[in-house]
């Protein structure tokens, strides 16, 4: 579909351009703290984030199942249109491949989107391919799409199934009326639906397909697109029902009508909004509502930071050529966000310290309990999420009394393949007890009896008592635990072992 | 009896994975269809969903070359207001 995600109005070409650009850090601090966990380092969802991580989209969903007036397909997409512009339209296998090679480059990456040049979700094979791909060989990256919500609900199941946790949907009106001089057509149960018609199937597959994403936790974005003397009164109140049905972040975009693009608002003489009626009416949306204001209207194959695009550093022909070590750019990857992730929470504990604070006049006594490194199961390194004999990498952190520091990840030598591998099984689980032989715990979400009596006899204790909690909270209550036992005065085991 | 995709497609995709025989190849300068493939859908569906689902008028026709979206039946109606 013509996702607005995908309009590229004048964006500035690298980097953010706007002082206080967007939904705020204060408007962060206030959500939910686990929305806060889950977006502090999504570049589309915070203000903060975009200026340290990066996002890509890959372009595999090339066909779209509604017709949009702001949208030219002849480009793919309107915006699609700008000179020199041309979009590559990948393959699941080649899409897999690009995203690797860019997170390998770019270890700020940390989201991966498909955003059209279509709809997501008219192209489900190609869509689900991809995300079945990266989950498996870049399980760190968060995955997200962006639809037009005509096929939503049937798919929330399988967005659900595939981790998939950001999901925009790009809601411009839930009146029909409105949505007639928006939409001419949708396709629709094998046939063309025109009309007042088309934007009734349509606004409701949107709504219903909103109220299921959130009933299942997904974290839902609302684009809508601002066109004056059609939805832009309008766009008010959707603001107003889209948060009420638990949508956290309302993204009010400018229409892009220039006449170059062929669209047929651009053809018809439809003018966008002004800069000023755009930030009016973002601010009247705010009233209630976390807005966001840094949205740079991204190419659906763009590549970097937010404002930024790489791509023609990565065309199919390059990645081709490059040799990348996956798992050394995961490790990579995830030691920066956690350097990156505990600089912002320092920022926002300090913003949180308004009054005066304490001046120490002495040093502050260290405090009491070394530090103790933990092997972790976990595919993305938030949440303790895996069984230890189905890890293929343990992230390593080491915990203090001030908190988790990751030390990176290193490989399992995965000995719970299944009966065939098991005469190899003996061998495999020694392998990955020896790589691990300077940890003191394995936080896991399983593990069996066997491999637990192992891990104690090489001196790691094993934990699975906090399975699908965070990763950093459960690794301080163990060491809390470990102190208050009185077993972080001494050396780690292991060395008094040797 | 089969459809034909004709210069003024704008290899935009829609038609790709709906065409119930994988009749539709990528091609270029625009897509085509496959004569031995395409049944025009008699046998699968109500109406054909190449033309169903495609963005632009006059460009798949049928064997005597009569557009299946003929000039002004896919642009919005009027403006309101």
């Amino acid at each position: 579909m013509p996702t607005p995600a995908t309009l590229n109005p004048t964006a500035p070409i690298s980097g953010c351009a706007s002082g206080r650009c967007g939904s705020s850090s204060q408007q962060l601090d206030e959500l939910d703290a686990s929305v806060t966990q889950r977006v502090q380092d999504h570049p589309c969802y915070s203000e903060e984030a975009h200026k340290y991580f990066a996002r890509m989209h890959v372009a595999v969903a090339p066909a779209c199942n509604i017709q949009c007036n702001y949208c030219n397909r002849k480009y793919d997409c309107s915006n699609e249109s700008r000179p020199g512009v041309v979009s590559e339209v990948l393959t699941a296998a080649q899409a897999v491949k690009k995203t690797l090679a860019v997170a390998a480059a770019i270890p700020q990456m940390s989201v991966l989107g498909i955003a059209g040049p279509g709809d997501a979700l008219a192209n489900p094979e190609r869509t689900f391919e991809t995300f079945a791909g990266l989950s498996e060989r870049a399980p760190d990256l968060k995955l997200c799409l962006s639809t037009n919500g005509l096929m939503l609900p049937q798919y929330v199941d399988k967005i659900a199934d595939y981790h998939v946790d950001h999901v925009t949907i790009t809601i411009n009106c839930i009146d029909p009326d409105i949505g007639a001089q928006i939409y001419p057509w949708i396709f629709w149960n094998h046939r063309r639906v025109t009309g007042r018609e088309a934007s009734e199937i349509l606004i409701s597959q949107q709504q219903k397909g909103l109220e299921m994403l959130v009933a299942r936790g997904i974290l839902v974005k609302v684009n809508s697109v601002m066109i004056p003397g059609i939805n832009d009164q309008h766009l008010k109140e959707v603001s107003r029902v889209v948060r009420a049905k638990g949508a956290f972040l309302h993204n009010v975009m400018p229409l892009i009508s220039d006449p170059v693009h062929g669209t047929h608002f651009g053809l018809t003489g439809q003018r966008g909004p002004t800069q000023q009626e755009l930030k009016a009416l973002q601010d009247e949306c705010a009233g209630d509502m976390n807005m966001m204001r840094h949205c740079q209207q991204c190419r659906a194959d763009a590549v970097g930071m937010l404002g930024e695009d790489r791509g023609a550093e990565f065309t199919l022909e390059k990645v081709e050529a490059m040799q990348i070590d996956e798992h050394a750019a995961m490790g990579r990857r995830i030691a920066l966000r956690a350097a990156i992730n505990a600089e912002l929470a320092e920022k926002r504990a300090a913003r949180h310290a308004t009054n005066a604070q304490v001046i120490a006049l002495h040093r502050a006594a260290p405090a009491p309990g070394r530090a103790v490194r933990m092997a972790v199961a976990s595919s993305t390194g938030a949440v303790i999420d895996t069984h230890f004999g189905h890890a293929r990498f343990f992230h390593i952190i080491e915990v203090t009394a001030d908190g988790v520091q990751a030390l990176g990840t290193r490989a399992a030598a995965q000995y719970c393949g299944g009966e065939a591998d098991c005469g190899e099984a003996e061998n495999t689980l020694a392998r990955t007890l020896a790589s691990l032989a300077d940890c003191e715990v394995m936080l896991c979400s399983r593990i069996g009896i066997e491999p637990w009596g192992k891990l104690e006899a090489a001196g790691i204790r094993p934990d699975g008592s906090h399975a699908m909690e965070a990763v950093a909270p459960a690794a301080q209550a163990v060491w809390q635990a470990m102190l208050e036992s009185g077993q972080l005065a001494d050396a780690p085991a292991h060395q008094r072992r040797a | 009896m089969a459809l034909e995709i004709i210069a003024g497609c704008v290899n935009c995709w829609a038609c790709v994975s709906l065409c119930p025989h994988q009749a539709i190849i990528e091609a270029q300068p625009h897509f085509l269809i496959d004569p031995l493939r395409c049944t025009e859908c008699v046998d699968a569906h109500a109406t054909p969903q190449c033309a169903a689902i495609c963005p632009v008028e006059g460009v798949i026709v049928d064997e005597l070359g009569e557009p299946l979206n003929p000039p002004g039946s896919l642009s919005p109606p009027a403006r309101v207001g």
